[in-house]
């Protein structure tokens, strides 16, 4: 199954192929990996996607603690949390099309971000089952390119 | 990294506050080779008095000299050597340390910051190399920072689980000057091992060790690393608990004490195996459930409740699952069990256990004609007292010494235990030697791993080390040609030594050292006890063994630990 981690780390040198040496080292599976600054300027967040049974990812989560650069790691599978992902899709459209892949992109709530004569460049936001969704929904016009951040996710506050 | 007022250091060059930062340290030896990149900072240290800097032969024979006076000593073992060809030459040394948990500090030069990433002469990404076996690492970026970054590494090498970290030097950073403050504080936020174990854990660990009928302890490496083989001893003296240790555990509990019940594993006694198959509930100590030792998992240990204390939670459930998990450091941990064990009855255990030694007790013909290498090591044994400090190399003469020696004390074995590292035993007997001048150290190796670093027989004769080294010449590299002859029809393709080797006795002559050779089985004592004479200078005692002896017990890979081959029958 999916399981998603969350690692604060030092925003050092050599500490991000640290983290991914990890995964091709011990042949560990990843899905998506996303760094970004963190709430504190001198660290980084990654937020990790991997396959695998819970005895696997417990490794995966002990290995990444283990690394000196790394502050923490949290999984957030087993308790509530947010994700989203962003995905820019640049689509082929002519004047006949146009107004069809508008209309997919206003149902799923997506933007319009570029216009060309020949192509449609969408911004989507929101799970990643919405975001392949979309795209399904939009391989029938001929998908130019894709570019998706991975996932991002952070723990749910308010529970009930 | 947290710096607040920080008063204005001493100026100096970034290698002289790399070398003023060892000797703060307390660094007394480094292992190395020069090259173009570090010709300043060997300068430097050439000028330092409190620091010998040791020139090897190779950077592979500098780094597993660091190693061996690192297990020997328990102090970090500290290595320089150049860039590119120097850096890399060090990756095997470094792998081998890594793998068993050994503190190093390996210092590599590095192209001018400026040329970093532009091929330059003798450039390699040695940082990128070595990423994946070294515990942490840095580039220099500042020559204000070695300092700091000597006295982390230092930190981050010797505490937690102990390993390999390794510091990145460009040229310009260490012919640039900065500013030493010895005085800075270091404060690493992400790294905080685990000292003091769970109580509550520790109360469940005891009871379960108290009630238990079959308890056995499986000591590992994390003994001997953490000096607590003391702690060991008296829980299982207290409760009557027999012990077995790993390759890299032994030494952490004296063999002659009744309790013990010798090595486990692969090429384990019989009896140690047959223990970890029907204890009822197993206490591993600084041992990580090594393939070697365990044999097929899915049948491992059966039916028993197991505890595991190890200082890397990493290691917990990795490979076996267990009832029991204590994290942090076993000199911490084994005196809290220790106060909680009970005097118990095992009798009935023991018995079992003595009646397996009596039965299946270690065994070699004593009535060859020719050299058998178990009598060898039994016989230096006997003439050192089984108290000399024993560095092996790997394969067969490694499992030799491991199974007849007979350890008594902590850290008196050294030996490529995870990585299985041919080429080990000669450099890190002098590293274990050069740390303890005052003890007797036999180096044990083959025709095969002698020939790996066999350039540090210079380093020997130069320095007028005593090394008593055992050459047991079977003409094949002889663990890979035990595997052929069982498993692959006597096909031995690519063992056979014997048709190229040297003349050994030449060779140690043409180096400088004394050679002595026995062919015979009644040439052997006299040959160790001549050897053990020699003062400052190697000795290489040869002895002929049978070609096709083999090391028995064997686990066969794949097999479960109750499934050895006792013989090649």
């Amino acid at each position: 199954m999916r399981h998603i981690l969350s690692v604060i780390f030092e925003n050092k040198f050599n500490a991000i192929p640290r983290i991914s040496g990890l995964f091709s080292g011990r042949g560990y599976n990843m899905n998506s990996m996303s760094f970004g600054e963190g709430e504190d300027p001198e660290t980084t967040r990654a937020t990790i996607t991997s396959e695998g049974d819970d005895q696997i990812i417990e490794q995966i989560a002990k290995q990444l603690n283990k690394l000196v650069d790394v502050i923490k790691v949290t999984e957030l599978t087993y308790e509530p949390f947010v994700e989203r992902e962003l995905a820019l899709v640049k689509v082929q459209s002519s004047a006949a099309t146009r107004a069809e892949i508008m209309q997919v992109a206003d149902i799923f709530r997506a933007k319009i971000i570029d216009l060309s004569h020949k192509t449609i460049t969408i911004e989507v936001t929101g799970k990643e089952d919405k975001v392949n969704a979309i795209i399904e929904m939009l391989q029938q016009f001929g998908i130019r390119e894709i570019a998706r951040t991975g996932i991002v996710a952070l723990k749910r506050e308010f529970q009930k | 990294m947290t710096k607040k007022k920080r008063s204005p250091g001493t100026r100096m060059t970034g290698s002289e506050i790399l070398v003023q930062t060892l000797v703060d340290l307390g660094v007394k030896k480094v292992f190395g080779y020069p090259g173009g990149k570090v010709i300043g900072l060997f300068d430097v240290l050439d000028r330092t008095s409190e620091i010998q800097e040791i020139l090897f032969r190779h950077e592979q024979g500098a780094t597993h000299a660091a190693d061996g006076y690192a297990r020997a000593t328990g102090k970090p073992g500290v290595v320089i050597v150049t860039s590119g060809p120097g850096a890399t030459n060090t990756v095997t040394g470094i792998a081998n340390a890594h793998m068993d948990s050994i503190p190093m500090i390996v210092f590599t030069g590095q192209v001018p910051s400026a040329m970093i990433g532009n091929d330059a002469f003798q450039e390699a990404d040695i940082i990128g190399i070595t990423r994946p076996i070294t515990k942490h690492s840095y580039l220099a970026q500042d020559p204000g920072q070695i300092g700091q970054i000597v006295r982390e590494a230092y930190h981050i090498a010797i505490t937690g689980r102990p390993g390999p970290v390794l510091i990145d030097l460009p040229s310009d950073i260490t012919a640039g000057k900065g500013e030493y403050r010895p005085n800075d504080n270091i404060m690493i936020r992400g790294y905080n091992p685990t000292y003091k174990g769970h109580s509550q854990q520790i109360n469940k660990a005891a009871d379960m060790l108290n009630s238990a009928k079959r308890p056995l302890i499986y000591a590992g490496g994390g003994v001997n690393i953490g000096m607590a083989s003391e702690e060991l001893t008296e829980i299982a003296n207290r409760g009557r608990i027999p012990v077995t240790t790993t390759l890299l555990g032994l030494g952490a509990f004296p063999e002659d004490n009744p309790l013990s019940v010798g090595m486990v594993g692969m090429h384990g006694t019989w009896y140690a195996n047959m223990a970890m198959m029907e204890c009822d509930v197993l206490m591993c100590v600084g041992a990580r459930f090594d393939d070697r030792v365990t044999g097929r998992l899915n049948h491992f240990s059966p039916n028993s409740k197991k505890i595991h204390i190890d200082i890397d939670p990493s290691c917990i459930a990795k490979n076996v699952a267990v009832d029991i998990p204590i994290v942090g450091h076993v000199k911490e941990i084994l005196p809290d069990i220790v106060k909680k064990i009970k005097p118990a009855d095992t009798n009935a255990w023991m018995n079992q256990i003595s009646h397996w030694k009596k039965e299946h007790a270690l065994f070699y013909s004593k009535d060859s004609a020719e050299i058998l290498p178990e009598y060898v090591v039994e016989k230096v044994a006997e003439l050192t007292q089984h108290n000399a400090i024993v560095v092996t190399d790997v394969g067969q003469n490694q499992m030799w010494a491991a199974q007849y020696y007979g350890f008594k004390r902590p850290r008196q074995i050294l030996s490529s235990g995870g990585l299985g590292t041919m080429g080990y035993g000669l450099p890190a007997a002098l590293g274990a030697a050069i740390g303890c001048p005052e003890e007797t150290v036999v180096c044990f190796t083959g025709d095969g791993g002698f020939q790996m670093n066999i350039q540090e027989l210079t380093t020997a004769v130069q320095n007028q080390i005593p090394l008593k080294i055992i050459l047991l010449n079977n003409g094949y590299l002889g663990m890979v040609r035990q595997w052929q002859e069982l498993f692959f029809k006597k096909r031995y393709a690519m063992t056979v030594l014997s048709k190229g080797n040297p003349d050994f006795m030449k060779l140690a002559e043409g180096y400088g050292a004394v050679g002595l050779q026995a062919s015979k089985p009644s040439e052997v004592e006299k040959v160790i006890q001549e050897g053990l004479k020699v003062k400052n200078a190697p000795v290489v005692m040869e002895f002929i063994i049978k070609p096709e002896e083999n090391v028995f017990p064997m686990v066969p890979a794949g097999a479960s630990l109750d499934e050895m081959l006792e013989s090649g029958q």
